[in-house]
């Protein structure tokens, strides 16, 4: 160590981890070598399973029971963590590193007030229990938490996720320290809450200088909060160098792959398919001879399957792990180029499914929870409808009501093909519900565990094609193909399969009855980037083949934009605009879409100024008067916002959103808005 | 929903248990038998004797009125005459409960803070040697009958080593410690029985707890491990146990049958097991409801424990 400069928050030199699994050590990170200097922003990307929350546990001296730091050292602060003893490691997590990590619901003690587990971060740099108490009082008031006293006497339960968050970040900063490891501290969250704690984040780390190792999976955020960022696969970092650099000029194919898998801002699904990295990630601990990437690589070579690539120092502080690195840019993409034809939709056909007036409303009396109100959409065939909002906008209850599992208000009316459907899915004709399908989020939970692929896609065969013998199984083959599953994925459980695979077998489930409507909620939420390429590529696919409709849900506007035609933006279960998805996106649009696509961390380079939205969703009892949207409306122009409640109106043919304020001054307008204006339609 | 009127459902609940267990049990003892007074007399008792005993028990009335005569006296605490005793039932049930519930305090006292503290140090140590011996031993006792292990207690420390007295009965007039050293053997089977169950459950809540993401946040604050195991684990983790242990305390002042009868012990469900024996059914009924009650009365206890402990419930959701 060097006694001039002051030492690095975090050194990773030569780090090996590997976990012991069946007796046998697995390497879970390689030849680790990464430094992070005081006060700078560090960024770790990859996909799951790449071992990006190994090094934070190792760095924190917290690996599970059966792991172990098998090699080389992590210094923080230039003191060796493996070296400590216990009181001096427990002086180093009381003093110098803290932790923030994804679901902070989790991360509260469920059974101790929150001002008690705060102050508790005090206690231990030795305040007595009163000022330990008024500290953090004044610590939960620094991470804009509106109402600490009040939040003090709470449990975590009573807080939404946006504030429990704040109250794990308000922890971890407390103590000033030297570094801050955040692991997907955002994922779960809302977009707009995501930037509000990014934004916070940002803020108090220029403010204690304190260094920062971000692990996210997601690329935008990484770009946004960090100085530097480094590519892990399969427990090697592949490429690590300045932010900047990275993103607009990857130099190992990995990188360069997951740039591709991303749809890119305003990409939509006519404009071709997105790029996928073929292949998978090796196994935890496999044991592979030269370059770890180079059985999905395009350009692996000889060299490449023999010879294990050494970190490369290239020019403006980069390192490369690529034999190939100066012809990485030039990767060839994997996807055909375009494969489609636009869809073209009969205007004056019948939409396959319509929304009209629709309503729902649980509980009663003083407690009646409007989850939505008066919702009229149209869906025509072989197009996606995109619903938009914040969570406890509605989406979930819509996409229920029309699956049928809940039943809408009085007066609602729900028409597929013209024809009336009925509320409940027992109710309704066999036609109707195998009509009707659903996609999960989560393929883990929507299969069946016990049976075979093979039983469970046959199953829904017999179920909703009315199919037996080898007819039955002459379609399995071809709904298999269809998904491009292979006849290997057949005879084995849902746990012996990827992600992406359960998530095939998912839609292969849905599709068994050559569905008309196929409700999409969240599907590609649990999934890796490049995973969720391929699914979206083959959900794109699908429609184009066999015209069939999508409602499809996502929080990830990118991914909204890149299947849907048409999007409606909901919000408190009011539909406050419904539109081309081009023209919701580019605007003229609603000040609420305005916020939620501000709050949208892109890759390319920083975000726009992101339009904050004040305060949390206020309660469906009591939504506020006028125009709900109202109390947090960053263009709220008076006393007319919260008497009248604006009506939809068509701003241009097929184009309504519900606002009082006139055209031009809308966000995304084409023309200037005229400010001096200030006139009410 | 708020404290009070989680509370509140939850008498409401336990009275329509109880209304339900007496409802099966007048049926079971009362209609079941068929004739009452035949079942007592016997088959060779003379017709008219049998009738004229059937009309002085009240037996010969409407179902209906008879139920409701018998369960508007047991509320009241009337529970009608033993027919064996010729005396209210009364007395001898509150003496048997008394006894039982002596018996089960000592057993309790012992099983519950031995059965916490062995799962916690199980989960301490989980996958080692002690957690296998704890958890092994635990379960292998949990499945030795209480007549076996009576036996052979009796025989190691009553008969052979001479420690303690071998029968639960003591003189009248007993001082307290004098009948704790009559109990402290009869109390052993039971805690041997109880002992499994109760490390089982504080072991899982404990490993879940010492796995949780609050337990990390707790060592990342740099909290001495003995905070975080007392501050943090072992609120979380011991709360779920509260139940079981609670659902036990029926079972020990219910189920002490063949106790009770091994160490000639004047309990509820030796009681209840002479009653069965002489056809007392007056008797019956009551010690069977009474154990309802007080099985229904520590259900009950746990679930207001357990939702003064656990804040969700307390407090309810969000505002």
């Amino acid at each position: 160590m060097n006694v001039a400069t002051p030492p690095d928050a975090l050194a990773a030199e030569g780090l090996d981890v590997c976990y012991r699994v069946r007796g046998r050590d697995r390497v879970v990170l390689r030849g680790l070598d990464f430094r992070i200097r005081r006060g700078e922003s560090f960024g770790l990307v990859g996909e799951s399973g790449c071992g990006k929350s190994t090094v934070a546990l190792a760095a924190t001296r917290y690996l599970p029971r059966n792991g172990r730091v098998s090699g080389g050292r992590v210094l923080i602060d230039g003191r060796d963590v493996l070296e400590l003893d216990n009181a001096e490691l427990r002086r180093l997590r009381a003093h110098s590193v803290a932790m923030v990590y994804q679901e902070p619901a989790k991360a509260l003690n469920p059974s101790m007030p929150i001002g008690r587990q705060v102050a508790e971060v005090f206690e231990v740099l030795g305040s007595p229990r009163r000022e330990a108490l008024e500290k953090a009082r004044a610590m939960l008031g620094r991470v804009r938490i509106a109402d600490p006293a009040s939040v003090m006497v709470r449990y975590p339960h009573q807080l939404s996720g946006g504030m429990q968050q704040r109250v794990v970040i308000a922890m971890a900063l407390a103590i000033r320290p030297s570094l801050l490891i955040l692991d997907e501290p955002t994922t779960g969250l809302d977009a707009t809450v995501e930037a509000e704690i990014l934004d916070l984040i940002e803020q108090l780390r220029r403010e204690y200088s304190t260094a920062v190792l971000f692990i996210s999976h997601n690329l935008g955020v990484i770009a946004g909060m960090c100085d530097r960022v480094g590519v892990l696969y399969a427990g090697r970092m592949v490429e690590e160098g300045p932010t900047r650099a990275i993103f607009e000029d990857p130099r190992h194919p990995y990188t360069v792959g997951l740039l591709r898998c991303l749809p890119r801002r305003g990409r939509s699904k006519a404009q071709g398919r997105l790029d996928t990295i073929p292949g998978q990630l090796p196994p935890i601990g496999a044991q592979i001879t030269g370059c770890i990437f180079a059985p999905r690589c395009v350009l692996a070579d000889d060299l490449c399957r023999a010879v294990d690539p050494p970190p490369v120092r290239l020019s403006d502080g980069r390192v490369s792990a690529c034999h190939h690195h100066e012809r990485a840019p030039d990767l060839p993409t994997t996807a055909p180029p375009a494969r489609r034809l636009a869809v073209l939709v009969d205007q004056a056909a019948v939409p396959v499914l319509s929304l009209d007036h629709v309503s729902k409303s649980f509980g009663g009396g003083a407690v009646t929870v409007r989850a939505v109100t008066d919702v009229s959409l149209e869906l025509w065939a072989g197009e996606t409808l995109g619903l938009v909002g914040e969570s406890g906008s509605g989406k979930t209850t819509l996409a229920r009501m029309i699956l049928g599992l809940t039943g809408p208000d009085a007066g609602s009316e729900l028409r597929i093909n013209g024809r009336a459907l009925a509320s409940h899915a027992f109710q309704r004709h066999a036609a109707h519900r195998k009509s009707l399908q659903i996609i999960f989020q989560n393929p883990d939970t929507a299969l069946n565990r016990a049976r075979l692929i093979r039983r469970l896609i046959s199953r829904a065969l017999g179920k909703l094609a009315g199919l037996a013998g080898a007819e039955r199984l002459e379609r399995l083959h071809a709904l298999i193909a269809l998904v491009r599953l292979g006849e290997r994925h057949l005879d084995v459980r849902p746990r012996q399969l990827s992600g992406g695979l359960k998530q095939r077998v998912a839609i292969a489930l849905a599709f068994a009855g050559d569905p008309r409507v196929v409700v999409c909620d969240e599907p590609t939420s649990a999934l890796d980037v490049s995973v969720q390429a391929a699914i979206l590529n083959l959900l794109a696919d699908l429609q184009a083949e066999r015209q069939v409709s999508y409602v499809f849900i996502s929080h990830d506007l990118g991914v909204v934009r890149y299947l849907s035609d048409r999007i409606a933006v909901l919000y408190l279960g009011r539909l406050m605009e419904f539109g081309p998805a081009e023209a919701v996106f580019s605007g003229p649009h609603h000040p609420y879409t305005e916020a939620l696509l501000s709050a949208v961390p892109s890759v390319e380079g920083g975000r726009p100024e992101r339009i904050a939205l004040r305060g949390e969703i206020p309660s469906p009892v009591r939504p506020p008067s006028g125009c709900v949207f109202h109390t947090r409306c960053p263009r709220k122009i008076g006393a007319i916002c919260e008497r009248d409640v604006p009506q939809l109106r068509e701003i241009a043919p097929g184009h309504s959103l519900r606002c009082h304020l006139h055209l031009d001054e809308l966000g995304g307008a084409q023309a200037p808005a005229a400010a001096d204006q200030a006139s009410v339609s | 929903m708020s404290g009070l009127r989680f509370v509140l459902r939850r008498v409401a609940l336990s009275l329509v248990t109880l209304w339900l267990l007496s409802v099966i049990v007048f049926l079971g003892a009362q209609v079941l038998p068929g004739d009452v007074g035949r079942a007592i007399l016997g088959p060779l008792a003379d017709p008219r004797a049998v009738a004229a005993l059937d009309h002085k028990l009240g037996v010969d009335r409407p179902l209906l009125v008879q139920y409701w005569d018998w369960s508007s006296h047991f509320v009241t605490g009337d529970m009608g005459r033993s027919l064996v005793y010729r005396q209210p039932v009364g007395p001898f049930l509150a003496a048997a409960l008394a006894n039982s519930l002596k018996l089960a305090a000592i057993a309790f006292l012992l099983v519950v803070p031995l059965g916490i503290f062995g799962g916690v140090v199980a989960a301490m140590n989980v996958g080692r040697a002690l957690d296998r011996i704890i958890t092994v031993t635990g379960l292998s006792m949990t499945v030795v009958p209480e007549f076996v292990s009576s036996i052979v207690l009796i025989l190691i420390f009553g008969v052979w080593l001479e420690w303690l007295p071998v029968s639960a009965s003591w003189r009248e007039g007993a001082g307290a410690f004098t009948q704790f050293r009559h109990l402290l053997l009869p109390a052993v089977p039971l805690v041997l029985v109880l002992f499994g169950y109760i490390a089982r459950m504080a072991r899982a809540g404990t490993v879940e707890a010492l796995d949780a993401d609050y337990t990390r946040t707790a060592v990342m604050k740099g909290l001495p491990f003995r905070t975080v195991v007392w501050r943090h684990v072992l609120p979380n983790a011991l709360l779920p146990t509260i139940t079981v242990i609670a659902t036990q305390m029926g079972y020990l002042i219910g189920g002490l049958v063949v106790v009770e009868t091994v160490f000639h012990y004047q309990g509820i469900g030796s009681l209840i097991y002479n009653a069965a024996k002489a056809k007392d059914f007056p008797m019956l009924e009551s010690g069977v409801l009474m154990i309802g009650v007080v099985y229904t009365i520590a259900t009950l206890i746990a679930d207001v424990l357990y939702s003064l402990l656990n804040p969700r419930i307390r407090f309810g959701g969000r505002e």
